[in-house]
């Protein structure tokens, strides 16, 4: 295939893919008399901040719950999936081949079909409206994808470190503490970018669980969207907000971020 | 000496399940616990904000069968999936085959295509709901380049061809395909990696060979590469199935259920009918279905993903 026509197609992709950002970057920063409709796709004539002035001061509370959200839900899920995936890659039991599928099923269940009875659980243990509950929620719903990854990753460590390890008479707990837990440098990277993009970004549990004051950064972003009185500057200038901190971690770590996403669709 | 080396045996035996208890319990509650009481709750009578557990059969089901808006969302969902996933197969496959021919700037290519999967499916509806505007957005654009008829995007109310089927008009939505254009915008990168790993895997030496043998670049893909692709390409249509199945928050933030019901989903309608309307017992119907359809994809991969394992 000629080699201008491939770089002239992913060009006008590429262009695609980044017009919704043009968009969504000119309008934020641009002062409410020039947004018009016909003015949409035109360059402000100056820069404004007074649209992330307005979002940041509506937004403010919720990025802060979703910081205590995300932080705390990540670092969970990741040591239980750790030690999950550790045992289930490493040590045989009686039904731990079935165990695992039934584990994984809980990762493509709609939430829809468990999100009733959470509520009333939350209600009754007391966590309902309030972040540790939301991060419960996280850090149980994540175990099947964290278990997943990390098993995968520790499939790949040989045999042979544990079989000697066990001969020098380390235990279970032993050998994943100074053997495995010390190679899972970049496993822990690979699942604290998945679970804090999905902590992070996640709706259906934040929506339905938390009310006005104890809602994460994406719920409060969806009401200022859908109130009539906000300028379209100050809604653009909320969404960049809300994105910005899983935007950081994947221009930083994108490498991890697409393995992430690879580990955690193919199985084996 | 010889007891005490055997109980360090038995405890090392019952040692890993000690580990996952914790988890195994946690699942077993809030996952398979809790889609019984769902399924419990979806034969009840609690369609108010007082509970009521009275058991009324399939009555909640039979219900929904017959309803205009559950009908429409099945439609929906099924026009929704046929074009979010073919169209996302087709771009990934596409930019993924491009992106392999040994180009520079791979890296900044691939980052572009993945970036949009960083985002909050909130924030893509925040936004796509702006550029697809009526009145505004691509339409002022396409108005530049002398299109007459502008594209009504998500407010259309047509459904084409219009069949008579049960209460609804059967068809497709043209509404859904502007949530469709969302949905490829954030997904089709998704599908790219996993078609560019997949690639990638492929050893240099088989083309090499059947380069040899005289076989066209053209006959390369047609004949050996893309044939190899199909196991990406079922895993990745059951990736993106499961989530279109249950596709909530774009939805929601984008279009909400739409004039009659032209963009609603069944995770729409659950979330309406339970948390705005009290309908419990409905709203768990509604997610039951929900989880029947996956299961109907999810189970079967699993177990044969676990089979391969085995063997």
């Amino acid at each position: 295939m000629n080699r201008t026509l491939i770089y002239l197609i992913l060009l006008v992709f590429a262009v695609i893919f980044l017009t919704p950002v043009y968009v969504v970057l000119i309008t934020s920063v641009k002062d409410v008399s020039e947004i018009t409709l016909d003015q949409m796709w035109k360059l402000p004539k100056t820069i404004e901040f007074g649209g992330y002035i307005e979002a940041f001061k509506r937004l403010e509370p919720s990025f802060l719950n979703s910081i205590y959200l995300a932080i705390p839900a990540t670092v969970l899920s990741s040591l239980l999936g750790s030690l999950n995936g550790y045992i289930l890659a490493k040590w045989r039991f009686r039904g731990s081949e079935v165990l695992f599928p039934v584990i994984l099923f809980g990762m493509f269940i709609p939430y829809q079909s468990i999100l009733i009875p959470l509520i009333e659980f939350l209600r009754i243990i007391g966590l309902y409206n309030t972040i540790p509950g939301l991060i419960l929620v996280h850090v149980i719903y994540g175990i099947p994808i964290t278990t997943l990854i990390f098993r995968n990753y520790y499939v790949s460590i040989p045999d042979a470190i544990l079989e000697s390890a066990k001969i020098d008479g380390s235990g279970i707990f032993g050998i994943y503490r100074y053997i495995f837990l010390p190679l899972s440098i970049s496993g822990f990277v690979v699942v604290g970018i998945w679970q804090f993009t999905s902590v992070w970004n996640e709706f259906l549990f934040a929506v339905s669980i938390t009310t006005s004051g104890n809602q994460p950064i994406m719920v409060a972003l969806q009401n200022l969207a859908g109130s009539q009185i906000v300028q379209w500057n100050v809604q653009m200038a909320g969404a960049v907000l809300a994105a910005l901190p899983t935007l950081v971690v994947y221009i930083l770590l994108g490498r991890y971020f697409i393995r992430g996403i690879l580990a955690g669709s193919v199985k084996g | 000496m010889s007891t005490g080396a055997k109980k360090r045996w038995s405890f090392e035996k019952v040692a890993p399940v000690l580990f996952l208890l914790p988890s195994i319990i946690a699942i077993g509650i809030f996952v398979y616990g809790f889609i019984g009481w769902t399924a419990y709750a979806s034969l009840s009578a609690w369609n108010s904000i007082v509970p009521d557990f009275t058991f009324v059969g399939l009555k909640n089901y039979i219900f929904l069968f017959h309803d205009f808006r559950f009908q429409s969302d099945l439609r929906n969902t099924l026009f929704f999936t046929i074009f979010f996933i073919g169209i996302s197969i087709v771009i990934g496959l596409g930019l993924a085959i491009l992106i392999d021919q040994k180009i520079k700037g791979e890296t900044f290519f691939r980052n572009i295509f993945i970036f949009p999967m960083a985002l909050s499916l909130v924030v893509t509806g925040v936004v796509w709901q702006w550029l697809l505007n009526p009145s505004t957005g691509v339409n002022l654009i396409l108005k530049k380049l002398g299109v007459v008829h502008l594209p009504k995007w998500f407010v259309d109310t047509t459904v084409i061809p219009k069949i008579h089927w049960g209460v609804i008009s059967f068809g497709i939505p043209v509404a859904i395909l502007a949530v469709v254009i969302a949905a490829v915008w954030q997904m089709s990168g998704f599908t790219m990696a996993m078609y560019l790993s997949s690639l990638r895997a492929i050893p240099d030496e088989l083309k090499e060979a059947a380069r040899i043998d005289g076989a066209t670049e053209l006959q390369i893909y047609r004949k050996i590469i893309l044939p190899l692709m199909w196991p990406v390409t079922l895993s990745t249509t059951i990736i993106l199935a499961h989530i279109s199945l249950k596709i909530f928050d774009l939805i929601y933030t984008m279009t909400g259920p739409g004039a009659g019901f032209v963009t609603d989903v069944p995770g729409v309608y659950m979330f309406e009918t339970t948390f705005r309307g009290n309908h419990y017992a409905q709203g768990t119907a509604i997610a039951v279905i929900m989880l029947i359809f996956i299961s109907l994809i999810i189970v079967p991969y699993l177990v044969s993903s676990s089979r391969k394992e085995a063997e």
